[in-house]
């Protein structure tokens, strides 16, 4: 079936976007605002998730308990999280339930309760999912990777800092939700089974009341370099690597992406292959591609005992620094038809397709279909890969180490 | 949507449910081996096996797979637990000749030496990984503690020692025995070409030699126990509690579910109000877990040390509270509602449906819609859930919690 991209602005700036998808019997939609941590004051890191939170105990006529009940009656899938840039709500249910799904949704953003009695437990959740970080390694590592290479706004975890969320207080939430819940600027994607002009008069309705833009934009990310290690008492060290590349709103971002692949995507990429398969290394590697905003950068994660960890980490490098001896035209194949089967299934799944057209909105201003994906990855060429990663090299490394002794890494200072 | 089955000469079992409108298909051998059908000398080599058949064929090299495997843009991977090993790939449907031809391959692999000294560093690997992760072999503990010498205390993924002493002859007489055509079932789910998949099935797997394979099927005895370990790099508490629950077989089992949704869901229930809405623990959960011939009803805390006591005695106070806070009626339909729906959303993709059907098949040979499926937890009665709660109240507890070293 042709895929269309619905699309209507409402009077208050809210941008709806939908795909239908009838051969589903769920509808997912993804909601996009422009409240993430780097919204946060300084002395309030973790506001963002912690005014997320609150917003849901309680909304309308709906107690904290209603919200729960009446999700769970409805048989609705939900999850909401907070990044650098958003605060991002989704939720799936079956096609039958979708106005009143789109109702609670409407009264968690138009009319939460944000009650006193329940910024205690929500800071204590949020002080526990923060310390609970500290017995996951491999996050914990990623975690500090971030701030590291992001700096303190724009690395900000958005699990917050102790002393943040111990500092915020119920107007701070207020506030915060008053100041970035707001239509201009915000988005809303649906895909799956809906019919269009009917969702669009539930939204008019449903939003009539609701007004006003998030009118700042945040400033530009300017990565750092450098490496830091955390001593800690495990079997494995932990190796979190970073350096730059292109972000998804360049033109030659799917050039960028394709040598990720290269190096990462399928059990015969590179990283897989001389790491894990040839030597042993380790059971779990990878790299992705990452931006905020227009900051790009590759990430990388290796899991080794320790004894091991000095080689895993040169075994990586080289092997990413040896993609400049060229890309084989059977490995460039491979990765057109992991792409092309992805986006096939993508077809199949309701909430990944909202969650990207959504994705896609806030970072590139538009939504490119599915032809439009697959014709830029067929225009690549092996040639082309290897220009744009010398034009591109990696530099600008960022190493965060988590394990008992700490690594050797000249990158970090030498590009 | 149509179920298809078939029997080959050689006792291999193909199952598929055919939706010809999908848009991809998923493939999977489901083969009926697990750590419970290891000795102890061996234990861990249904998971090191599975490691090592990615590892080459007598026609392809391990790179070979590899390269096969990302060539057909498949998503594949492949899984260990008690009872089963499943190996499975997710495809366009016009590669379906090309991915039954590779995943059967995959079936008969060389074991070489080399490829088996490699890997068995990345089993190391994945182990010592395991060990740094909450709850810090926790889990195992709990399932040695619960099943002394039944053959479900075998760790999945073995010990150290017992990998690190694994040759590959060993491995080689077990994949004899256990992956004989009568103890391996194909599934498949989505737009499947069902005549050709079995045409292909009985020429690919002519050669597969017959073997008596069977499985003890024995009723486990727990006895209450209680086990604390110290990780010192530990911050927060880590609590299991094994008790003991209808097996895979048993009709009751969907009581038994629905009770653990009710008192123990993530979310929406009473562990979740008392104690996870109030920030009294990170997560605190009841689940089950089903086996052939028994099953488990478990629960999970991990919140700050000094609140795990007065926790643990609030999750008690829930566990025992069936005469005084019976189950309601509201809280049966939301857990039905629950259940129901995340059956029916996750059914959307053929890769899931081949997991339903696969684990169907291979523990009960039955074959059920997502309809049919659905239904099995409509029927369950607030009785019969009150029934089970009220058991609870005198379990068997098999309890291991692990922290940081307490302090003095």
């Amino acid at each position: 079936m042709q895929q269309k991209l619905l699309q209507h602005r409402l009077a208050n700036g809210l941008v709806i976007l939908g795909e239908r998808m009838p051969w589903l019997e769920s509808v997912a939609f993804t909601l996009m605002l422009p409240g993430g941590t780097c919204r946060e004051p300084t002395d309030r890191a973790g506001l963002a998730g912690l005014t997320l939170e609150l917003s849901q105990r309680g909304a309308g006529p709906l107690s904290s308990r209603d919200v729960v009940e009446r999700l769970d009656f409805l048989g609705v899938e939900r999850s909401s999280h907070v990044s650098t840039f958003y605060t991002t709500m989704s939720m799936a249910a079956m096609a039958s339930v979708l106005k009143p799904t789109l109702e609670i949704a409407a009264s968690i953003l138009l009319a939460p309760h944000f009650p006193e009695s329940e910024l205690e437990e929500a800071r204590q959740s949020a002080l526990l999912e923060l310390a609970s970080i500290e017995d996951d390694p491999a996050q914990k590592c990623f975690k500090e990777l971030k701030q590291l290479r992001f700096g303190e706004l724009f690395g900000r975890s958005s699990l917050g800092s102790e002393e943040g969320l111990e500092a915020t207080e119920l107007e701070d939430c207020v506030g915060f939700h008053s100041r970035f819940c707001k239509p201009g600027g915000s988005v809303l994607a649906l895909a799956g089974n809906f019919d269009w002009d009917e969702v669009v008069r539930t939204l008019e309705s449903l939003f009539s009341t609701w007004s006003g833009a998030t009118d700042t934009e945040p400033g530009p990310v300017v990565p750092y370099r450098g490496a830091v290690h955390l001593p800690h008492e495990s079997q494995q060290t932990h190796i979190a690597l970073a350096y730059d590349a292109v972000p998804y709103n360049h033109p030659e971002y799917y050039r960028g992406r394709g040598i990720v692949g290269i190096l990462s995507d399928g059990m015969s990429s590179r990283l897989f292959t001389e790491v894990r398969e040839k030597r042993g290394l380790v059971y779990a590697v990878s790299a992705s591609s990452h931006s905020l905003k227009n900051c790009g950068s590759v990430l990388c994660y290796a899991g080794t005992t320790s004894n091991r960890a000095q080689e895993t980490l040169e075994v990586t490098v080289d092997t990413i620094r040896a993609l400049a001896q060229g890309i084989d035209q059977d490995e460039l194949s491979r990765l057109k038809s992991r792409v092309q089967t992805s986006l096939v299934m993508e077809q199949e799944s309701s909430s990944s397709r909202s969650s990207q057209i959504a994705y896609d909105w806030m970072y590139l201003g538009r939504v490119p279909s599915r032809q439009e994906v697959l014709a830029e990855i067929h225009a690549l060429t092996c040639e082309s890969l290897l220009k744009h990663f010398q034009e591109h090299p990696p530099q600008g490394w960022t190493l965060v180490t988590i394990g008992p002794e700490a690594l050797e890494f000249s990158h970090a200072v030498s590009t | 949507m149509q179920f298809r089955h078939e029997v080959l000469d050689n006792g291999l079992e193909i199952v598929a449910e055919v939706n010809s409108d999908a848009f991809s298909q998923s493939l999977g051998y489901f083969v009926r081996t697990g750590s419970r059908d290891e000795t102890t000398e061996i234990a861990g080599v249904s998971h090191f096996l599975e490691h090592m058949m990615f590892k080459g064929t007598p026609t392809r090299t391990s790179l070979d797979v590899n390269r096969a495997l990302d060539d057909l843009g498949s998503q594949s991977n492949a899984y260990t637990s008690e009872e089963q090993t499943v190996y499975y790939m997710s495809v366009l449907p016009e590669h379906q000749s090309a991915a039954l031809d590779l995943l059967t391959d995959m079936m008969r692999p060389t074991l070489h030496q080399d490829d088996f000294d490699t890997e068995k560093q990345v089993i190391l690997e994945e182990i010592a990984m395991y060990d740094d992760q909450p709850p810090y072999g926790a889990m195992e503990r709990a399932m040695e503690e619960y099943f002394g010498d039944h053959p479900l205390s075998t760790r999945v993924l073995g010990t150290r020692e017992t990998v690190s002493g694994l040759t590959a002859e060993a491995m080689r007489a077990y994949h004899h025995m256990r992956y004989a055509p009568g103890n391996v079932c194909l599934v498949a789910s989505g737009a499947v070409d069902f005549e050709s998949l079995v045409r292909e099935a009985a020429e690919r797997t002519r050669h597969w030699e017959p073997a008596t394979t069977d499985r003890k099927r024995i009723v486990p005895h727990p006895a209450t126990a209680e086990v604390t370990m110290v990780h010192p790099p530990a911050t927060q508490q880590y609590t299991l509690e094994y008790s003991p629950s209808p097996s895979i077989l048993d009709p009751q089992r969907y009581v038994y579910r629905i009770l653990a949704s009710i008192l123990g869901d993530d979310s929406g229930s009473r562990m979740f109000w008392e104690l996870t809405d109030k920030g009294l623990a990170d997560l605190a959960v009841a689940f089950t877990n089903e086996f052939e011939d028994c099953g488990i009803f478990g629960l999970y805390l991990a919140c700050a040390p000094e609140q795990q006591s007065e926790n643990w005695e609030r999750i008690e106070r829930i566990l025992s509270g069936a005469r005084t806070q019976a189950i309601t009626d509201k809280e049966l339909e939301l857990a039905k509602n629950k259940v129901r729906a995340g059956m029916i959303l996750a059914s959307e993709r053929p890769s899931n449906r081949l997991f339903s059907i696969g684990n169907a098949w291979l523990s009960r040979r039955k074959y059920e819609t997502v309809r049919e499926a659905t239904e099995n937890y409509q029927r369950v009665t607030r009785d019969e859930v009150q029934a089970a709660f009220e058991g609870l109240a005198n379990r068997v507890q098999v309890r291991v919690s692990v922290g940081p070293e307490p302090e003095a």
